[in-house]
């Protein structure tokens, strides 16, 4: 058998292999690849006592303050946060590269305690999703130009993947800050 | 009996008293009477009730401007979402992304040019969350045609499959995943206007070929992919012989008779660091006219921590053949050394960089036949996805050739 069979048989055999694969039931929901189901995040995150969720409407100052960090308009005008004591947990997302990431962040006494990706939608820059990459946000805080106190390292081809996670960080620190402060 | 004297100061005790009464008296308003006061409680109890109804009335207000309030929020969310204005049809136009990057070059020196390098239009389309196409395009020194300088070119076309979390397949024509500039080479991503001339002549991107490749997540950082692609035809005659550069068919009818394996162990376990090893193998690289088999090793450090960034390769070819082995074309290797040291500034990134690099297309034979080439530069992003370059490079050339050191000039982008 010469070598152009042999590649179209490969090719062949790699197609059936890849059709059987596309059409068995996922083990994900049929919607997206889901890391982490945000129920699990919440839990984790509150040692299974999970408060009920509240709203904060970003308008005014805060909706300004957030436009700038994400360098486009807050797609939401409320957003849910689950809060107890000095710990808040945010499901917020943002687009990488062209698939929005949804991540889970808690923010304890104002700084990062947890970045976890729920759902991760990109076909490149699949270490965001792994507790090593996103080790480097713990005990992050904002500075009072609202950037954050540390520089994140990235991943070669994934670069737009990791500074959305980090614009979704500075803005769940915006937000705790926001519903942390003292009612005048 | 009480005498006149103490009756007259009795009678001055009073008048005073009296005196005293009527002057405190006339300092307040009369008290009103007890008439007067349940008048005055009675009409302040309704004025509380009738303020108590008003903040009624306000409640209720309240209560419903909250509901609408709420109501809009997430109509204005849902309208957000799909953009097709509250119908249930999603369009192509959602799931289609349009992307692309270009560089323009200034060569000083001996080239003296000015060239719009690359110009290139990323499409992709996303079928189903697990099913995904995506294609490059690329124009190459503005003008393609006969006889003008210019190239069109398709550089990438497939259809990737997400089997598991952990492994993707991808069929069609692809770039090979050998090397650091191979597979991303968008102009704000490397320091430098040119490409480095070890990923020139000796890993020659940009390099796709078509075929079906694999991707898996191994775990703690690993990654690994494994290609079967079309191969190279190296030239057999000329100069030109054996030299891997021109061995690139581009899937343009190619000649499908040797195929080669691709495959890379990939380490990113620790952010800002990326180390790799590559290996090809082709059985024939002259697909057919002598039978000169090949393997290609590659291996990598690309790193980004804080303000420093360092990139290292090394890449090898050994072709197995009386015919290279007779003209020293068959061992060719290179390597290069860059770092660099990156200020963020309120304006943007500033780099600086240096880089070593060496190639010889001939080492085996005892001939000098080794380029040197030296780059000292900088890259300045406004923005991080533009880019201005500017770079002088010394080249030292084997003998015959003539070196051109000389002054490079860019501006990149991507999108």
């Amino acid at each position: 058998m010469n070598r152009g069979a042999k590649l179209i048989l490969s090719t062949a055999a790699l197609f059936v292999l890849l059709s059987a694969a596309a059409l068995l039931p996922s083990r994900a929901t049929a919607a997206d690849e889901v890391y982490l189901p945000a129920k699990t995040f919440l839990a984790e995150s509150f040692d299974g006592d999970v408060p009920k969720p509240e709203v904060l409407w970003i308008t005014g100052q805060t909706r300004d303050a957030v436009q700038k960090i994400l360098g486009h308009s807050p797609g939401a005008v409320r957003v849910r946060y689950w809060a107890r004591g000095v710990r808040t947990a945010w499901i917020l997302e943002e687009i990488g590269k062209t698939q929005p990431i949804t991540t889970g962040i808690v923010v304890d006494q104002g700084a990062i305690a947890r970045i976890a990706v729920l759902i991760y939608r990109e076909s490149h820059g699949w270490e965001v999703r792994y507790p090593f990459f996103t080790g480097q946000f713990k005990g992050a805080t904002l500075s009072s130009t609202h950037q954050l106190d540390r520089n994140i390292d990235g991943i070669s081809g994934a670069t737009l993947s990791v500074r959305a996670l980090t614009r979704l960080a500075r803005v769940a620190l915006l937000l705790d800050a926001k519903v942390r402060e003292p009612v005048r | 009996m009480k005498s006149k004297n103490t009756r007259r100061g009795l009678g001055c005790i009073l008048l005073a008293t009296g005196a005293l009464a009527a002057g405190t008296a006339s300092a307040q308003d009369q008290p009103p009477s007890q008439e007067e006061m349940w008048r005055i409680i009675q009409e302040q109890q309704k004025a509380m009730e009738e303020q108590k109804r008003e903040i009624e009335r306000l409640k209720t207000q309240v209560d419903e401007t909250n509901e609408k309030v709420e109501a809009t929020g997430e109509r204005v969310e849902e309208v957000a979402k799909e953009p097709s204005k509250g119908g249930m049809v999603e369009g192509w136009w959602n799931k289609t992304t349009i992307g692309g990057y270009g560089e323009l070059h200034y060569n000083g020196g001996l080239r003296d040019e000015i060239d719009f390098h690359r110009f290139v239009l990323f499409f992709g389309h996303q079928f189903t969350d697990r099913i995904r196409f995506f294609s490059e395009v690329e124009l190459e020194h503005s003008l393609a045609g006969e006889g003008e300088p210019g190239e069109v070119e398709l550089e990438q076309a497939y259809v990737e499959f997400d089997l598991t979390e952990r492994t993707q397949a991808k069929v069609g024509l692809f770039l090979l995943p050998i090397g650091i500039l191979n597979e991303t080479h968008e102009p704000p991503t490397f320091f430098g206007v040119e490409r480095n001339i070890v990923e020139t002549n000796i890993v020659p991107t940009t390099w796709w070929e078509g075929g079906v490749a694999g991707r898996a997540i191994l775990g703690r950082g690993f990654s690994a992919d494994l290609a079967y692609h079309s191969g190279l035809e190296v030239a057999t005659t000329g100069s030109g012989a054996y030299l891997i550069r021109g061995g690139r068919q581009k899937v343009a009818e190619a000649p499908a008779e040797d195929p080669a394996v691709t495959g890379r162990l990939k380490w990113t376990g620790m952010p800002g660091v990326e180390l790799a090893l590559s290996a090809q193998y082709q059985d024939d690289l002259t697909q057919g006219a002598e039978g000169v088999d090949a393997v290609l090793l590659e291996t990598h450090a690309a790193i980004r921590r804080g303000p420093w960034s360092l990139r290292a390769l090394y890449a090898r070819w050994d072709l197995n053949g009386d015919q290279p082995e007779a003209i020293g074309r068959d061992q060719q290797y290179g390597w290069y050394v860059e770092p660099g040291y990156i200020f963020n500034t309120r304006f943007g990134d500033l780099g600086f960089f240096a880089r070593y690099a060496e190639t010889d297309n001939t080492a085996g034979d005892t001939a000098d036949s080794k380029l040197e080439e030296t780059t000292v530069g900088l890259n300045y992003w406004p923005h991080p996805q533009v880019v201005l370059k500017a770079d002088y490079q010394f080249q030292s050339v084997p003998a015959g050739m003539v070196d051109d050191d000389r002054v490079n000039l860019g501006v990149g982008f991507m999108f």
